[in-house]
């Protein structure tokens, strides 16, 4: 007769097979019987999810995205002054957080690059069952994370990100951007410069070089070219440089009388500061005074160029100092929660936050098919930008492009940038079809 | 039949390896990293580290470019992905070949350096190969926005055997099992276990031994007449295809390849795990990697109103004062937080982990047993010299 015999190895591949059983429930229980729709909110609150860069380069960007995020929560919930929830009209939230769930937030850190930035989103997902993600400050984050979002079939609302991409060739039906692109941001700053610098120019670009560095080189030498400039050159320069002496020497002989800057945080700092210490604009080329442009201006960056940017076009999404009501009441709470006014970063995710709440509320459900449905072709108005439109072909947000110019007499820190020109939507819009891409279907996730 | 499998002193190692690995998300979930995405990474990096040791564990040659194959393998799957399949065989296959060539490439050129040189030999390839990545070759990588699957894809053997969505994106799978989620986690699991035992027979070869020998003593070697160099290319070769394989999985769990990955960060990042686990350990490697991720994830993601409550049980005051404090080291402090862990440990525990958890062990043993050597704690927690 066989004995029965116990040792360590028995015990060892015991246990091991005790723990695949073990472990099997975990595999099988992944929320998939749970509901129609990935995450769908069972208890009293909804969680949303805000990933933003909280170290690297854009850090001061997310760092103010952050606290609009939370700003948003707290009058969603109806807490505080309310804030633009006053002057959106229409608007169906009643300021008990949404279809009468609270709203929780959970947050994580995309350090400005695709692959951390999708880590965090899928914890938001998977772990904190987030309903819908917002943030970025690069577009590249923004477009990687809007792919993640529409495999997992939650709704991505993008923050900072202004290439033509975005919302053109990496298009998805379940990302939304209210954030103007490079393509406005030419169209706008077009007929400006026409009318400061006439027809006749010479025009060098120095470009980030990576995909929104191109689009906004495109953009900016299609409307340029199209009112006459020429476009001397085009120069490539690598992201993060630092040093920029190397590119802008070329630019003093190369017959250029127009310096176009292509770059966004540390990068146009940097070179935007080389190029007024070289004395470009103190130059006199081809009869005209030498001018700089930078297309994509936003006050943090400008506030770190300090007195050179003055005098200096270009174009944002928003500025506090608008005198309507909706940014009026934004700039109010904003600055009686952190003493200093928000940026045009801060101003575009709180909006998203907003209109991503109204949209479930309008729908009635959180499920993301829904909510494109009622966000697609919504008309809103009152959040700062005027009359404002998600358009249904490339889930785009369409309205004013402001034009704006560094300040020659500051009065504040904070006053660094002067509106010139806001330029209505029909100039600067543009037909979907342009940047190709596809849409695809809506995505709700397990079914 | 066992016995020619596994060496008979490690085989309670080996079981005890694969029992954590598969029971990691009941083990992990009271820790909050029990979710599918950060386990896959667990398992993963854990590949990339092992993978890693064998080179710089085995031989002591200090490569600070392997983020360069990890780059490389995801990159190729998902070329993989968008023209032949989604299916994730041939992806892993192909990725771990594309890292070893590459490995074979760069290894030729800087092997035949030795010390610093060699590591920043490595190094200038792992950032040539960012660039070339992140704009150079922007048509193959898509440069910074990452190369991401589309409906255009052709997927030419997708379109032969299977029905193919016209309005949305495919997912990966393993003839229907889908990669993503606790599935994908098991996948991983899977052959972060076989990568386990290959590494375990390389340490015990005689192979293994020469890349010991290469470690302790390289002069002595070719004094002796023994051409080295073809030994610590094969190594190379192999850590390649580790990495390689690494990047093809993280291809296989997410569809997306970033150039990113390969910067000298990431490979910096290897290095890391290998020496918080403890270079040269079976184990430690995984241990290290483990640690990294489940820092670079869980604890950037505690903001102050998480640790408020946290520290609730505290009088108002004092739950503040506390609140302020560890508010420092987590969301956007983890960095500082994980260099802190990282000076304690290089400081006091030169073997890594693996050395703190053999000093534990002994503890135990003074107390009880005096010197019992056939430990298999102690074994393990020994660097290879």
């Amino acid at each position: 007769m066989k004995k029965l015999s116990v040792n360590r190895r028995t015990v060892l591949k015991g246990s091991t097979a005790a723990g695949v059983a073990l472990s099997m429930p975990t595999f099988f229980h992944s929320k998939a019987y749970a509901a129609n729709f990935t995450n769908a909110p069972t208890g009293s609150s909804v969680t949303l999810g805000f990933n933003v860069p909280q170290t690297g380069a854009y850090a001061d960007e997310g760092g103010d995205e952050l606290r609009a995020y939370k700003l948003a929560v707290k009058h969603i919930n109806g807490e505080g002054d309310g804030g633009m929830l006053n002057t959106i009209k229409p608007l169906s939230l009643k300021g008990n957080g949404i279809l009468g769930k609270k709203v929780a937030y959970v947050t994580g850190d995309t350090q400005t690059k695709s692959d951390a930035a999708r880590a965090s989103a899928k914890r938001m997902i998977e772990k904190d069952g987030a309903l819908m993600i917002t943030g970025g400050s690069s577009s590249g984050v923004a477009v990687a994370v809007q792919g993640l979002c529409q495999e997992a079939g939650v709704i991505f609302m993008a923050g900072l990100t202004h290439s033509n991409d975005t919302t053109g060739k990496d298009k998805k039906r379940n990302g939304f951007r209210h954030f103007f692109n490079a393509y406005m941001s030419g169209a706008a700053l077009a007929p400006v410069l026409e009318k400061s610098y006439g027809k006749d120019r010479n025009a060098y670009h120095l470009t980030a070089d990576y995909t929104w560095g191109w689009t906004q080189e495109e953009s900016i030498k299609n409307s340029t070219e199209a009112i006459g400039w020429n476009t001397v050159n085009a120069v490539r320069t690598p992201l993060g440089a630092g040093d920029f002496s190397q590119y802008i020497t070329p630019v003093l002989n190369s017959g250029a009388d127009v310096l176009i800057l292509n770059h966004y945080g540390k990068d146009m700092i940097n070179s935007l500061t080389q190029a007024v210490q070289f004395g470009l604009r103190d130059k006199v080329v081809n009869g005209k005074d030498f001018t700089i442009v930078v297309p994509l201006y936003s006050r943090l960056m400008a506030q770190g160029a300090g007195k050179n940017v003055k005098g200096i076009y270009g174009s944002t999404n928003w500025h506090w100092s608008l005198q309507d009501a909706g940014s009026k009441a934004f700039v109010k709470s904003f600055g009686q929660e952190y003493g200093f006014p928000p940026s045009q970063a801060a101003h575009t995710c709180y909006v998203q936050t907003i209109m991503y709440a109204d949209a479930c509320e309008r729908a009635g459900t959180f499920n993301p098919c829904g909510v494109v449905e009622s966000l697609e072709g919504h008309k809103f108005d009152g959040a700062g930008n005027g009359a404002t439109e998600y358009r249904a072909d490339d889930h785009q947000c369409f309205k004013d492009v402001l034009v704006v110019k560094g300040n020659e007499n500051p009065t504040s820190q904070f006053d660094i940038l002067e509106v010139v020109e806001v330029t209505p939507r029909s100039q600067v819009e543009y037909d979907p079809k342009i940047f190709g891409g596809n849409l695809g279907a809506c995505n709700a996730g397990k079914a | 039949m066992l016995k020619n499998f596994v060496n008979k002193r490690d085989l309670p190692v080996f079981l005890g390896f694969i029992a954590i690995v598969l029971l990691a998300p009941i083990i992990m979930a009271p820790l909050g990293a029990g979710y599918p995405d950060l386990l896959q990474k667990f398992a993963i990096f854990g590949i990339f580290a092992i993978g890693f040791n064998i080179l710089f564990g085995l031989t002591g040659y200090l490569s600070f470019g392997h983020a360069a194959f990890l780059g490389v393998g995801s990159y190729t799957a998902v070329w993989t992905f968008k023209l032949l399949t989604v299916n994730v065989v041939p992806a892993i296959f192909l990725s771990t070949l594309m890292g070893g060539l590459f490995a074979l490439l760069i290894g030729v050129i800087s092997l035949r350096r030795s010390g610093i040189y060699f590591s920043i030999l490595t190094l200038a390839f792992a950032q040539m190969a960012y660039n070339l990545a992140y704009s150079v070759l922007t048509p193959i990588t898509n440069g910074e926005t990452g190369l991401q699957l589309t409906l255009n894809d052709s997927r030419v053997i997708d379109n032969m055997f299977r029905e193919v969505s016209k309005t949305s994106l495919p997912s990966t799978d393993f003839f229907g099992l889908s990669m993503s989620g606790f599935s994908g986690f098991y996948f991983c699991a899977v052959v972060l276990i076989i990568c386990f035992y290959i590494s375990l027979r390389i340490f015990r070869s005689p192979f293994g031994v020469m890349l010991k020998a290469v470690k302790s003593n390289q002069e002595r070697m070719s004094y002796t007449g023994l051409n080295t160099r073809p030994y610590t290319l094969a190594a190379f070769v192999i850590s390649g295809m580790f990495a390689g394989l690494a990047g093809g999985l993280m291809a296989v769990t997410d569809p997306l390849a970033g150039a990113e990955r390969m910067q000298w960060t990431v490979g910096g990042e290897v290095v890391l795990m290998t020496i918080l686990g403890g270079a040269g350990t079976l184990i430690g490697p995984v241990l290290g990697a483990v640690t990294i991720k489940y820092f670079e994830n869980i604890f950037s993601s505690l903001n102050d109103s998480i640790l408020n409550s946290f520290f609730s049980f505290m009088p108002e005051p004092m739950q503040h004062v506390f609140t302020a404090v560890a508010g420092l080291f987590v969301g956007e402090g983890w960095h500082l937080t994980l260099g802190a862990l990282f000076v304690v440990i290089v400081v006091f525990l030169p073997g890594g982990l693996m050395e703190g958890i053999g000093r534990i062990g002994k503890l135990f043993r003074r107390g009880g047993d005096d010197g019992d050597k056939k430990e298999p704690a102690a074994k393990f927690a020994t660097p290879a010299e």
